[in-house]
This record gives C-alpha cells, sequence and structure tokens, in this order.
C-alpha cells in the first residue's frame, strides 16, 4: 500500500471502499472525507456514502458493469475535495473507569507501560470529534486520540459487552451504544443513549459533533 | 393469523434487509437465504421483498388461527400441516386451527439449515428505518425488535387481488444454480484489499482446503475453521466499512464471515468478500458442515448477480403463468 495514493478497493459487488493515504487519521484528512462523501452521495449508482476513519465507503443500488469511470470519479472528486468543517454540538459523558464496567483496563496498562491514573488523565483529556458512525446502531468513531494510549485489538474478539462501554482499539477511542461483541479493549463505562429507531435522525450524534470524557469515578 | 407454538426458537422476521440506514450505524439485517425468501414471497404473487418467518431451529410450529394461503421455502424440513406432508418450496392452504410443523432439516444433496415460512400479503409488522427485518442490536424492526416466542401472533398484510393459487412449488436453486468443488458446497470469493497481506502458501490453502463452519456461528457472523491464515504484513487497520460477506481475520488466523447481521464496519484485515450472489449458499450451510471458497473476478461476480435475478425473473414469469391459468380454470 503506498503511503501517498489512496486505495480503492471493492467489498464483494456490494459497495467499494476508498482509504485517504497515511495512517495519522487527522481531522483535516477527516473532514475531506465529508467533502467526499457529500460529492460521491450524488452519484447515480451510490445508495450511501459512508465515511470510516479516514476512508469511505460506498454502497451500490446496483453494481456497476465497470469500476474504472467510478474509480476516476472519486480519485478526482478527492483531488478536488476541501476540508468540510462541521460544526456540531459538544456533549459530555461521566465516565466511571476500571472495575466490571471497564475489565481490560489493565490490559492497557501492560500494554503501554503507563499507570491507571496517567490513562485517565490522557483519556479523559482531549475533545473528540465524531468522525463517523458505524459498528452498530448509533455508535461513533471519535478521532483525537493520544497514541500513547493505543492498544493493539484483541486476539479473540470479547462476545458480549454492555453499551455503555468505553473502550480503546488500536488508535481509537469509543463507547458501546448497545450489548453486543467487541474486539476492543473496555476501560470504563457511562449511561447514556445514543439511538432511537422513533427519532429522526434516529442517531444521537453525528460526524462533526464533539465527545468529552469526565471523570465520574475510577476502580482501581 | 399465526399463533407461534414452539418455544424459544431463534426464529426472526426478515425480509430482504435495511438499505440506507449504515450512515447511523445501522447494519442491513435481512434473510441469511434472501433466495429462499424472495422465491418463497413469488410463489405467493407477494412482492419479493415481503417479510417472512426464518426458522433456524427445529422443530418450528405454529398454527394459523385462521385460513391462509402460505409457502415453505429453504430448508427441506419434512414440514406436515396437521398430519399431511407437504412438499419443500410448495405453496400450501391452512384453514383455521390446523398446525404446520417443520422438523429437522434432511440431509442429502441440498442439505440446508434455515426455512422461511412466508404468508400471502406478507408478514405484516411495521417498517423501520425502511425495513422489517428485526435488528437484534437495538432491538428494532421485525416483531418487536425480537426473536419469536411461544405466543407471538403474527398477522399476514393485505394480499393482491384474485383468488389464492396453491398446490404448486419450485425447483429449489441449490438444485438449479448448483456449486460444489469436491462435492463439497462452495462460494465465490472476490478478494479484499489485504488479500496480498498473507503468505502465499496461506493463500493457496485457503482456496484449496475445506473450511469448517463453527458452533460460534450465527447470523452475525461465521467462524471458520482450517488451515491458519499466516500475515506476511501486520498493520493496526482503521475502521471502516464493511458489509456482508466480508472475510475478516482475526490475529489467530481463523476467518470469520459477517453474515447479515454483522456490523456495518470493523477494523480487522479483509482476505476477501464472499460475492453477494453465493452468500445465500453460506447462509445455508449448517453447522459443522465443510465449505469451499473459490476466487473469482468482478466481472464474474457481476454476472453471478445476474444469473441470480434471472432465476428469480423466470420464478416470477412462470409463477404468473401458473396462477392466471388456474384463475381461468
Amino acid at each position: 500500500m503506498s503511503s501517498h495514493e489512496p486505495t480503492l478497493s471493492v467489498l464483494g459487488t456490494s459497495a467499494l471502499l476508498f482509504e485517504a493515504p497515511g495512517h495519522a487519521m487527522t481531522l483535516p484528512d477527516q473532514q475531506r472525507i465529508w467533502a467526499l462523501a457529500r460529492e460521491a452521495a450524488r452519484w447515480p449508482e451510490v445508495r450511501e456514502a459512508v465515511p470510516g476513519m479516514n476512508n469511505l465507503m460506498l454502497s451500490f443500488v446496483c453494481a456497476p458493469r465497470s469500476l474504472a469511470d467510478l474509480h476516476t470519479r472519486l480519485l478526482d472528486a478527492w483531488e478536488a475535495a476541501q476540508p468540510l468543517p462541521l460544526a456540531g454540538r459538544v456533549i459530555e459523558l461521566p465516565v466511571v473507569y476500571g472495575g466490571d464496567g471497564g475489565p481490560h483496563l489493565a490490559d492497557v496498562v501492560a500494554h503501554t507501560g503507563l499507570s491507571i491514573d496517567e490513562i485517565i488523565e490522557i483519556h479523559s483529556t482531549p475533545a473528540y470529534p465524531v468522525y463517523a458512525l458505524g459498528s452498530h446502531p448509533g455508535y461513533c468513531y471519535l478521532g483525537g486520540m493520544d497514541a500513547r494510549i493505543a492498544t493493539p485489538r484483541r486476539k479473540v474478539p470479547v462476545l458480549s459487552i454492555p453499551g455503555g462501554a468505553v473502550s480503546i482499539g488500536g488508535a481509537q477511542t469509543g463507547v458501546s451504544a448497545s450489548t453486543g461483541p467487541s474486539g476492543w479493549n473496555t476501560i470504563g463505562s457511562t449511561a447514556m443513549h445514543f439511538f432511537d429507531p422513533a427519532q429522526d435522525p434516529p442517531a444521537l450524534l453525528q460526524p462533526g459533533d464533539t465527545l468529552r470524557f469526565r471523570v465520574q469515578k475510577v476502580i482501581r | 393469523m399465526i399463533e407461534i407454538l414452539s418455544a424459544s426458537a431463534l426464529a426472526t422476521v426478515q425480509d430482504l434487509g435495511r438499505l440506507g440506514a449504515l450512515r447511523w450505524g445501522v447494519g442491513t439485517s435481512g434473510a441469511m437465504d434472501p433466495l429462499a425468501l424472495a422465491a418463497g414471497n413469488l410463489l405467493l404473487g407477494n412482492e419479493a421483498g415481503a417479510a417472512a418467518i426464518e426458522v433456524p431451529v427445529f422443530p418450528f410450529q405454529v398454527r394459523f388461527t385462521e385460513d391462509g394461503t402460505f409457502a415453505l421455502t429453504g430448508a427441506d424440513c419434512a414440514a406436515r400441516l396437521d398430519a399431511v406432508p407437504l412438499l419443500p418450496w410448495w405453496v400450501g392452504e391452512a384453514r383455521a386451527g390446523q398446525a404446520l410443523t417443520l422438523g429437522l432439516p434432511r440431509g442429502g444433496v441440498w442439505r440446508a439449515s434455515r426455512a422461511y415460512l412466508c404468508l400471502r400479503g406478507g408478514i405484516d409488522v411495521p417498517a423501520v428505518l425502511g425495513s422489517r427485518s428485526t435488528q437484534l442490536r437495538g432491538d428494532f424492526g421485525g416483531h418487536e425488535g425480537r426473536t419469536l416466542r411461544q405466543g407471538d401472533v403474527l398477522c399476514a398484510g393485505a394480499a393482491e387481488s384474485g383468488a389464492p393459487v396453491s398446490g404448486f412449488g419450485l425447483v429449489p436453486p441449490a438444485l438449479a444454480l448448483p456449486l460444489q468443488v469436491d462435492g463439497v458446497p462452495a462460494m465465490r470469493v472476490l478478494p479484499a484489499a489485504e488479500y496480498t497481506h498473507y503468505t502465499e502458501g496461506s493463500r493457496a490453502a485457503f482456496w484449496a482446503r475445506e473450511w469448517k463452519i463453527t458452533s460460534q456461528s450465527d447470523r452475525y457472523g461465521y467462524r471458520l475453521a482450517g488451515t491458519p491464515l499466516e500475515a506476511s504484513t501486520s498493520v493496526e487497520m482503521r475502521s471502516h466499512g464493511i458489509v456482508p460477506g466480508v472475510i475478516q481475520v482475526p490475529p489467530g488466523g481463523q476467518p470469520i464471515v459477517q453474515m447479515r447481521d454483522a456490523q456495518p464496519s470493523g477494523g480487522y484485515p479483509k482476505l476477501g468478500t464472499v460475492i453477494e450472489a453465493d452468500l445465500w449458499r453460506l447462509g445455508q450451510a449448517p453447522i459443522g458442515s465443510q465449505v469451499r471458497f473459490i476466487e473469482t473476478t468482478w466481472d464474474e461476480a457481476v454476472a453471478a448477480l445476474d444469473q441470480m435475478q434471472a432465476w428469480l425473473d423466470n420464478v416470477h414469469r412462470l409463477v404468473g403463468l401458473y396462477r392466471r391459468q388456474q384463475a381461468r380454470s
């Protein structure tokens, strides 16, 4: 994979994945992804343009006969894309770190070599921009995590973690919106409803909003 | 219209999936065997995408609380209406009070694991975010956002005009569109972005060997067991959109094929994607059985979609002819 050119690949005949070059997951790059999504959502073969973390998935209304034209359009649109600053709301989440609600905090300690206090301090300091939604209904992928607490995803995914779990997967952090399986390291828990299918839109947060974690309690 | 008699059976209401809600983190759900669901609906004169009951655990029993026309597709599960045996992939007529029993799926050339019970008019549950499929994670869609249980009553929606026609059936697609390698059910796979991150030996083994569907397999994903895939490059991935059929490889090297209830995004490396035209085959492969994978190309994968649609179009045409003929006689 070249680090200077975007990568295009297919997900069967259902979707195409566009990945921005580099691995930094920077906000300006993500703002260009939002701009690209807005543009690609207008194309006739595209059902949805779904931002990921510095990448974009286009799901198809109908699989195109040939991908060449779509590839060209995407690359041209990326070249032309200017960062789209979406300024949303700021939401504060009180977090209980550690204990039963944070069973993998010790694994983050072991991987990073930092103390529990250092990890919590580093985790609760930044304002995290919502980069994208995905994983499960209402779940937000956040940018802005400090690389010092990055911890690889678990070798074997956990079959069920509860809604409200605050976790770290690689260089990312997030909060699960409902009970389900996860490959991430859960370090704490919070109480917040992120999704209601009866609302329009059904998700509480959208790209451009900001999350802050406040330390409610630390269980050692 | 029908009452569920079986105790907790993991059966769910499904249609062809919730398309267009990925932006809120909502995956597609939908029938594990969309071909069986669509064909069952066409047999009844329904829209191909009407909601039906997907049955993964047997025996499964319902009682008709009023007269109704139904179709059974998917696994051949030795169904009986009261004591009368029914043919698989067949349209039947039930009178009020009759019990429909689905037994254990039969073995044989098209051994399958999921049956579809379709009602004339479709299962009438509210559409949520554009679909009647059950979204288990988040508890919405389908019947109260959950699996069916004993005592649940489901109604049929309004049917197309014309008298119901029953007593006919279809040759199942497992026979009409067979795909096997060395006698083992097979699925075509398009390589994905991280395909080349695996050693040549691992890739060769992926195509050449059988993969067992482990007991840790469900509507979310099929965890496969076989020769572990060995990565030659290791990268920490950024989360990105995925679709049902994507074959993820966690660090342990045993692949997981994402199925209909899969998350709409993920971050494990992707070896490839079981193409949409073949995902029904995997959705029907029983736990404990073996499957094979065949490398394919974009053009072949699109042609396979065309072939699947042509089969459905033909079903639609033939059923229409038969229904019109019956209406005249």
